[in-house]
């Protein structure tokens, strides 16, 4: 049995270093007003809720969701809350489409979300762990080796990284709701950053944003008023071990099989051809181009030509990360969710100044933890 | 709604204190134990699901290192929430509905041991006006059975009687190899209070352990399992948090949640309720309208030995059991979590489809 | 007389948690104790891993089986750091490398110094520099960094499926 599933409604914060002006609540509701009002829907039409974030030491709040139930229009309703590290805003987002899919509710309310500024983001991903290998420069001390071994492997041009820097932060300024928003950026200004992590720059880097993402989702026989609603043609999630022998941390078979079942599902045979716009988990300006190849978009090595082609540019022929992508807005927990969001709207034309024109087939993609959680949908403007 | 049935069910000795093994030492040989016994391999398996929580462990994305004792590879559908085993076992129930899969893993695991217990709660109240207060779990339970006493709904000898059948029960449970010895009323009304009125036996000692549950969805069910329980109902609901903002001698979620698991349908013969606290035994029984005749917590429950993040699933667990010996034909298992008993899980499951 | 809304408290946390290593770290953290790096083969695949975790990631099987891999190896990647993050406190830039140690089919990450950040290279041959053996504990903190050997670099094919 499987129902369709509808994005009737998108709501997101104005994502920023510290919205101190807001409580965590706040937050939540911020992007959840929107996103009911988008769907002309009221608190008490959601049949459940479904919260999804990354560790609670973010925020110094254990469980935060239970704390918020009445933040969240929950109290008397079916409440979870989904953590699969990065990828956790895309998962999210699929549990709660299998909810309708599975027929067991109508409406359901996703929020994604991280308040990272309210403790310390940088002490929790660097924590010192006893008896561990020390785990030595967070994320991008993790990540960069395997950048330099795709540079090696690939032969890209070494600035490939730097144009993705650029492009996403100029999109970003067509988005309003983007915390980076850089008019001066430069291919110069970015050379120029300090190199954190060699081969990562300062500005090939995401930000540490506080923000929330908020989706309706409703069956076929309760769009209410909505009239232009984003179809979910597939769902697909993997998870394959953080190291083992043999492990591919450049491009993970876990990203390779579940691209794979998002298109035999939703009826792809050339992703590139066939869907229109695509918004990717780009942290590291460098993760365009590698999973541009992951996802099949390029071929093995190739990523790097999208990139420098133009490609992947608002105007080019396979538009990434119009929104501005993670590297503009990375509130951890929403992150993913933000990816499913925009390619809702990017389907539903309410993309406003960073919108595809035409695009009716759009990817949603997340990942996480050492590039071993992957989730993805495609939505599209037609009816499955 | 598809049919979906609780096939195995392994858990680990629920110790106080497990200094020998980590979390994925713990959690293999459960996993192990829980395909094996049904005959699957992880290649069989659909769908992954795990419950824990950071806040436990004390390390940010705990659940990434379990990953190791289930052998993600070739990669696997998986997923994970940041609650008890049994809302796990939910979202692979929401899961199989959808029809393309039709068995899913569950497992969940806690080192209580590692932190203190009580005051890690407190983390979870509100940030503003609970927490800085720093109450813990246990002070707040005292509140509820301060306010059950008041109104005249159990008395304290009614606690320690749970007290004593769950010591009783659980001499029987392989699982609570570290039971209290065996007491009656009189002599556990006779010891000091630990947290007024709370005494040390109406209190669960907080244990180290894991669990791990298969599902299989229709008729691959009875392949694997002479006896499945059939899930015929599973529900869950939210309260308010404010404990201040609620009248904690009721608990309107587990009453919602058995309603629409429809539990009052026909006679439950056995019940696992989550009640960490002696008093709350007592009111979910209550809310979920089990009378003299159901028989509950057999295995000891939660007060015998408190696992965090497992005790739900465990329930449930501890209930499809009663089925698959061919003890019970009609059980439920409950979870609970959040101050109070601010959320609540049910879980009816039938030895008829 | 107008008071300025409060905008946050702050609410200090303090948690104490004892962190028990397992079966497997601890014969691999007794090792460390007499200058030893032990790891544990995969019962399927026969792949060593090091540091053993108790199960091979892959299968999901208990890994008994103890392989002392060699205190030097392969640089298969690397990276330059040149911020100083709040763990650790190095003299910066440090490099960070993915090492496969001889014996081992994983590699694992460790600092690598005395080399200069324009040499280090993907196949360099490396080895553990130790603290001195009075000062031994269980843990890897017993090795200081690792250091160029001086050796040619090894073949691509010999770590190329660690890439």
């Amino acid at each position: 049995m499987s129902e369709l599933c509808a994005v009737t409604g998108v709501g997101q914060t104005h994502h920023d270093a510290e919205r101190s002006d807001l409580s965590m609540h706040g937050l939540v509701r911020e992007a959840a007003v929107r996103a009911l009002a988008d769907a002309g829907l009221e608190w008490k039409d959601i049949d459940a809720v479904v919260v999804g974030k990354a560790p609670d030491q973010f925020e110094g709040v254990m469980m935060p969701e239970l704390m918020m139930a009445d933040a969240l229009g929950a109290v008397g309703k079916p409440l979870l809350r989904v953590h699969t590290a990065g990828s956790v805003g895309g998962s999210t987002g699929l549990v709660a489409a299998k909810l309708v899919q599975g027929g067991v509710h109508k409406r359901v309310l996703v929020v994604a979300w991280e308040k990272q500024s309210e403790a310390d983001a940088s002490w929790v991903l660097m924590m010192k762990i006893p008896f561990a290998a020390p785990l030595v420069a967070g994320a991008g001390g993790y990540f960069a080796p395997y950048i330099r071994a795709y540079m090696e492997r690939s032969g890209a041009p070494k600035d490939t990284g730097i144009k993705v820097a650029v492009k996403d932060r100029l999109n970003a300024l067509k988005n309003p709701y983007a915390h980076l928003k850089m008019p001066d950026i430069t291919e110069e200004m970015v050379a120029d950053s300090l190199m954190l992590w060699d081969p990562i720059r300062y500005l090939e880097t995401c930000p540490s944003s506080d923000g929330a993402c908020a989706l309706v989702l409703t069956a076929e026989d309760a769009l209410g008023s909505c009239e232009k609603p984003a179809w979910v043609v597939s769902t697909a999630m993997r998870s394959e071990p953080t190291m083992f022998a043999g492990r591919d941390g450049v491009n993970p078979q876990a990203g390779i099989d579940c691209a794979a079942e998002l298109y035999r599902k939703g009826g792809i045979t050339d992703p590139r051809r066939d869907i229109d716009v695509a918004e990717i988990y780009v942290p590291f300006s460098w993760f365009e181009p590698m999973w541009m190849e992951n996802l099949g978009f390029a071929e093995q090595g190739e990523g790097w030509k999208m990139t420098m082609s133009g490609a992947t540019a608002l105007d080019g022929d396979m538009p990434i990360n119009a929104s501005g992508g993670v590297l503009s807005s990375n509130p951890i927990g929403a992150s993913g969710l933000l990816r499913f969001a925009e390619a809702a709207l990017q389907v539903r034309g309410m993309a406003g100044e960073h919108q595809v024109d035409g695009a009716k087939l759009a990817m949603g993609h997340a990942y996480g933890g050492g590039s071993q959680y992957f989730a993805m949908w495609l939505v599209s403007s037609d009816k499955p | 709604m598809r049919d979906v049935a609780v096939v195995s069910f392994a858990q680990a000795p629920n110790l106080r204190s497990d200094r020998e093994r980590n979390e994925v030492e713990i959690v293999m040989p459960v996993v192990r134990e829980a395909l094996d016994s049904v005959g699957l391999e992880q290649s069989d398996i659909g769908f992954t699901v795990s419950g824990s929580c950071d806040y436990l462990t004390g390390v940010p994305f705990s659940f990434v290192m379990a990953l190791d004792a289930v052998g993600a590879w070739p990669p696997i559908e998986e997923s994970h929430v940041e609650m008890d085993g049994a809302w796990a076992l939910y979202e692979a129930w929401v899961r199989l509905q959808h029809g393309d899969i039709d068995a899913a893993l569950i497992y969940s695991f806690g080192k209580t041991s590692l932190t203190d217990l009580d005051k890690v709660m407190s983390c979870q109240l509100d940030p503003y006006t609970l927490m800085p207060l720093w109450p813990g779990a246990i002070s707040l339970a005292g509140l509820q059975a301060s306010a059950m006493l008041a109104a005249g709904t159990v008395s304290e000898a009614d606690m320690a009687a749970v007290a004593s059948h769950s010591r009783e029960a659980a001499q029987g449970n392989p699982a609570i190899p570290e039971a209290e010895g065996p007491a009656d009323v009189d002599d556990l009304l006779s010891r000091p209070r630990v947290a007024h009125p709370l005494r040390e036996h109406d209190i669960a000692p907080a244990t180290d352990g894991a669990a791990a549950i298969v599902l299989v969805a229709g008729d691959r069910a009875a392949e694997v399992c002479d006896k499945p329980a059939w899930i015929s109902g599973i529900d869950h609901r939210v309260d308010t948090h404010a404990p201040g903002n609620r009248d904690l001698t009721t608990c309107p979620s587990a009453r919602m949640a058995g309603e629409r698991a429809d539990v009052g349908r026909s006679h439950i013969e056995v019940a696992e309720v989550y009640a960490p606290f002696s008093h709350q035994e007592l009111l979910l029984a209550s809310e979920l309208g089990l009378g003299d005749g159901v028989d509950v917590n057999p295995s000891g429950g939660a007060l015998a030995g408190h696992t965090f993040m497992v005790a739900g699933l465990a329930r449930i667990g501890e209930a499809a059991r009663r089925i698959h010996d061919g003890t019970a034909t009609r059980v439920l298992g409950h979870a609970t979590a959040g101050p109070c008993l601010q959320q609540n899980l049910v879980c009816v499951m039938e030895a008829a489809r | 007389m107008a008071e300025d809304p409060i905008t946050g408290i702050v609410c200090p946390i303090r948690l104490d948690y004892t962190i028990t290593p397992g079966r497997a770290q601890t014969r691999f953290l007794r090792g460390l104790e007499s200058g030893k790096l032990l790891g544990q083969r995969c019962p399927a695949t026969g792949k060593v891993y090091m540091p053993p975790r108790g199960s091979s990631p892959t299968h999901g099987l208990p890994t008994t089986e103890e392989v002392e891999v060699a205190d030097r190896g392969t640089v298969t990647t690397f990276c330059v750091v040149n911020l100083q993050f709040a763990s650790t406190v190095r003299e910066i830039p440090y490099v960070c490398a993915q090492i496969l140690l001889d014996g081992a089919d994983i590699p694992f990450f460790f600092v690598v110094q005395e080399v200069d950040v324009n040499e280090i290279r993907m196949g360099m041959r490396v080895e553990a520099v130790w603290k001195d053996p009075s000062e031994w504990g269980p843990t890897l903190e017993n090795i200081l960094f690792f250091k160029p050997t001086g050796e040619a670099d090894a073949s691509r094919e010999s770590y190329k499926e660690h890439v």
